[in-house]
């Protein structure tokens, strides 16, 4: 687990700021127009702060006004902590409430920025609830953080809501993903909906990044079980429509399918459908349910235990993979799966909400395991226990 | 304010009624039928389902009736019919006839030392003259070959046997490189050759520009000599020696055999597939006699029924599969051919079985004496005296009277199942094709009379067959007939799959 998020007392923060961290005074003045100094120092070890985009800071506010007077700039103090604040972060300071929102990490490999909160889907069991709301600001936050953010990321995610609402937005944060970060791997989430369009899927394929794949999710081979989950009638047809737009372009596509009552019973209908009408498919990731957002209002008709689902899964994963498609299982925890399907196991869960249980350190296979969502600490599958070394011998043999 | 969230039924009550797409059906057995939708897509259902579909009598809650939406066998009014989609599988499906005649055959001899019974148009004359093709036919013969469309073309040296003439070979190949370099396509090029005058000069030139070899094994030597003699009888000893020293020197994977069943072969599948799998093949094709040529003439010595065959088939295909779980990988060509259309929502290149045929617009046939024909089967025809599937000659004729000319257009108009009485409303059209010169040559007509075709029964039996092995709930069988679709091995499949 890593916070990412940290909140303070904002003073002459006028409008939302993003900024590339440093932990140590930057000595030349020059360098420190895109640099935010972060510090739990006294305010005599900042040095000059003349230059700096913003101060951000856990000292109290009398601590910080001496140096202030001296160089204007925009502060957040104090600040509830730091300490997950590295140099090279790129955050995001928010005037009136203090927010502090760490938008990428160069070293993390679940970087992703967050394009927009609006979505046309309103699937059962989403994880980043949508809001309704014109949040087309972000994509000026996002564009600021593809040109700060150094080095350029191995991957970088682009997550929602529906990134394809965004339009002409879109192409313009891709179009500055290609100029800064041209050799990162992008992977972005959408719903594959407005692919359906064919001059839409034309335009965004010329605005492409080089290394871009689309995660695209699909439920059912069938449209009334899906537009079920996402809540959208004819949500499937353009879904579909939207792949065959994409694969026309050449464009790689995942698809994600998150396991849970409703989709379990028919996966291996599911994954035959794949097969037969998207084999281009580069991937086929198949998904334990997040206990988050929409979830727990719905994890009545939602929750089936992982390991109440091994026999649908082993027939799903060996249909796929013996017809030589690309197949994972995310977010499953060893335990939970039987050591034949281990290998097809990633470790999926990103940094910042990935744990690990008590009775986990037991297990010997801890080092090879995705472990759990922060979000299952309590609430999780009741198999979850320590593999011993003799059973992991016998699965990896 | 957050929306509430939906009941299922409010993204698609149970229908009232639905619609059908195009789909063929047929019993697989005295309980279960076959149905198979346009795009080759097939659903195994009880007795009755296709009847049930048709009368709308299906219950629409039911998971069938999901199944058969899925498939694209039926729609209904939930959903947009996803016809742009089914369009797509059908065109992927036809994907083989992209880019026209892509096997481009040279019969750069016909002269022969064996004398084989089956064999359909050698010679054994040391008349060069008379039966060797000469450079400017050979050279008109690649003019035309370059002009097909097609970006990846094979060329295929034939015989009699090819390398008594292998000077034109060595004449050719470089010539042929150069074109398609030129031209930017693809090329590879094998010989067909029994192997018997096989020099080692001759194979390192094969090794060194990248010709593969196919050679005709038909058994162990008992079967092998008495289909294939020559003098001194010692074809089989010759072959597999041969076989030997080519992999030796050209790699094994270069090195491909083929086998000839005769009435002889009928008694003995068995002993045949040892034979492939002692000498290390990793797979067989089991090809019923052609009934051209001199196996027409010599029908009382290698003439048999298709039901013969087929029993002679289904006898070695268990046999495989039994291999095939013993740990051996091994193949069955036919099989996994027929099967990849099945199996798969991808096309096979198996230009014998496609519909329309491949003769002429998947494969052409020129001969020594420079006559083109639609297929090899043509020319053999033509050797016995009807020039019926003779397109044209290199030195008279353009590539558009050939290959764009009535006698063609005609042949390839025969050859639709789409269209063929019989074919049209067969549920494994799809899977299957059609033999214009195969029917002219038995029956006298291009189109022919399927309820006594022997090619309908052959095929109809042996994808019949297939289904029924498809209808076991066999694992390890799936992974087995996989594994021959993907030419990999057990051990790699069940390292990447097994789940």
């Amino acid at each position: 687990m890593i916070d990412l998020s940290t909140y303070g007392r904002p003073v002459r923060l006028e409008r939302r700021l993003v900024a590339r961290v440093t932990r140590t005074p930057e000595p030349d003045a020059a360098c420190r127009e895109e640099l935010v100094l972060v510090s739990d120092a006294p305010a005599d070890a900042w040095g000059d702060l003349a230059g700096y985009r913003a101060l951000l800071t856990t000292r109290s506010l009398a601590e910080c006004s001496g140096v202030l007077e001296a160089t204007p700039l925009p502060v957040i103090c104090e600040a509830k902590q730091v300490e997950h604040l590295r140099t090279g972060d790129v955050i995001a300071l928010a005037p009136r409430t203090g927010h502090v929102r760490t938008l990428l990490r160069p070293e993390s490999p679940n970087n992703a920025l967050l394009a927009t909160e609006r979505c046309n889907n309103y699937c059962l069991m989403c994880s980043q609830p949508p809001i309704d709301r014109d949040d087309s600001d972000l994509v000026a936050v996002n564009i600021e953080a593809v040109r700060l953010i150094k080095p350029a990321p191995a991957t970088l995610g682009i997550t929602g809501g529906e990134p394809t609402l965004l339009g002409e937005h879109l192409f313009r944060l891709l179009a500055e993903m290609r100029r800064c970060l041209p050799t990162t791997h992008v992977h972005m989430l959408t719903n594959g909906r407005r692919f359906a369009w064919q001059d839409f899927t034309a335009r965004f394929v010329a605005a492409r990044h080089p290394h871009l794949t689309l995660g695209i999710p699909l439920y059912a081979d069938n449209a009334p079980d899906h537009d079920y989950v996402v809540q959208a009638r004819g949500a499937f047809d353009q879904t579909m429509q939207g792949f065959h737009q994409l694969a026309r372009f050449g464009q790689p596509v995942e698809i994600r399918v998150v396991l849970h009552a409703l989709t379990v019973p028919r996966l291996v209908d599911l994954v035959e459908f794949i097969y037969r009408n998207l084999p281009f498919a580069a991937h086929v990731a198949l998904m334990g349910l997040e206990i988050t957002g929409f979830t727990k209002p719905n994890l009545k008709i939602l929750w089936i235990d992982p390991y109440d689902y091994q026999a649908e899964l082993r027939r799903a994963v060996e249909y796929l993979a013996l017809r030589g498609m690309n197949v994972s299982l995310y977010n499953h925890p060893l335990c939970v799966l039987p050591g034949s399907l281990w290998k097809f196991a990633r470790k999926s869960i990103s940094d910042w909400k990935n744990i690990y249980l008590d009775a986990c350190e037991q297990c010997a296979v801890l080092e090879r395991c995705g472990g759990l969502f922060k979000s299952a600490e309590h609430q999780h599958s009741t198999h979850i226990r320590p593999v011993p070394s003799s059973v992991a011998c016998e699965a990896l043999a | 304010m957050p929306r509430r969230f939906q009941p299922p039924d409010a993204y698609g009550h149970p229908p009232a009624t639905y619609h059908l797409l195009p789909f063929r059906f047929i019993a697989l057995d005295s309980e279960l039928e076959i149905l198979v939708n346009e795009a080759g897509e097939y659903l195994i259902a009880p007795s009755g389902t296709a009847r049930a579909v048709v009368r709308r009598s299906l219950d629409t809650r039911s998971d069938l009736y999901r199944r058969l939406r899925a498939r694209q066998f039926i729609f209904d009014d939930q959903s947009s019919p996803l016809l742009d989609i089914l369009a797509t599988k059908y065109r992927t499906k036809r994907s083989f006839l992209d880019g026209f005649t892509k096997l481009h055959i040279f019969v750069t001899t016909l002269r022969c030392e064996h004398s084989c019974h089956y064999c359909q148009v050698s010679r054994q004359s040391a008349d060069r003259l008379r039966y060797d093709m000469t450079e400017e036919t050979a050279l008109r013969s690649l003019d035309l070959m370059f002009k097909s469309p097609a970006s990846h073309l094979t060329l295929e040296f034939q015989g009699g046997e090819p390398l008594l003439n292998f000077d034109l070979i060595r004449f050719i190949v470089p010539r042929a490189k150069e074109r398609a370099a030129a031209l930017g396509k693809g090329l590879d090029i094998v010989i067909a050759t029994n192997l018997a005058l096989a020099t080692d000069e001759m194979l390192y030139y094969c090794r060194d520009e990248g010709i593969d070899i196919s050679t005709s094994l038909d058994g162990p030597a008992f079967i092998h000599n008495a289909n294939r003699p020559r003098p001194g009888g010692n074809s089989h000893e010759l072959t597999v020696r041969n076989i030997q020293r080519a992999r030796d020197i050209l790699g094994i994977q270069h090195v491909a055999a083929l086998m000839t069943t005769t009435r002889l072969s009928l008694d003995h599948p068995t002993e045949i597939v040892d034979e492939y799998v002692r000498l290390n093949f990793r797979s067989i094709f089991l090809r019923s006699i052609s009934p051209y040529g001199f196996a027409l003439r010599t029908r009382a010595k290698t003439g048999y029924e298709t039901e013969r065959f087929l029993d002679f088939y289904r006898k070695a295909l268990a046999y495989i599969i039994d291999l095939n779980r013993r740990g051996i990988d091994f193949a069955e060509v036919y099989a996994k051919l027929i099967l990849t259309k099945i199996m798969t929502p991808f096309p096979t290149r198996f230009v014998d079985l496609q519909s329309p045929a491949g003769a002429g617009i998947a494969v052409a046939v020129y001969n020594y004496d420079g006559d083109v024909y639609a297929s090899d089967e043509s020319r053999m025809l033509a050797e016995m005296g009807d020039k019926r599937f003779r397109l044209g000659n290199v030195h008279q004729d353009h590539y558009e009277d050939i290959f764009g000319g009535e006698r063609l257009i005609r042949t390839t108009q025969a050859s639709v199942v789409e269209s063929l009485p019989g074919c049209a409303d067969c549920a494994f059209q799809t899977y299957c094709g059609a033999d214009p010169v195969f029917h002219y040559a038995t029956q006298g007509d291009p189109v022919g009379h399927r309820p006594t075709s022997d090619f309908c029964r052959r095929h109809m039996a042996i994808i019949r067959h297939l289904f029924s092995l498809l209808a076991s709930e066999d694992t390890d069988l799936h992974r087995i007939l996989f594994a021959w679709i993907r030419e990999r091995g057990m051990q790699d499949i069940v390292a990447e799959a097994a789940a």
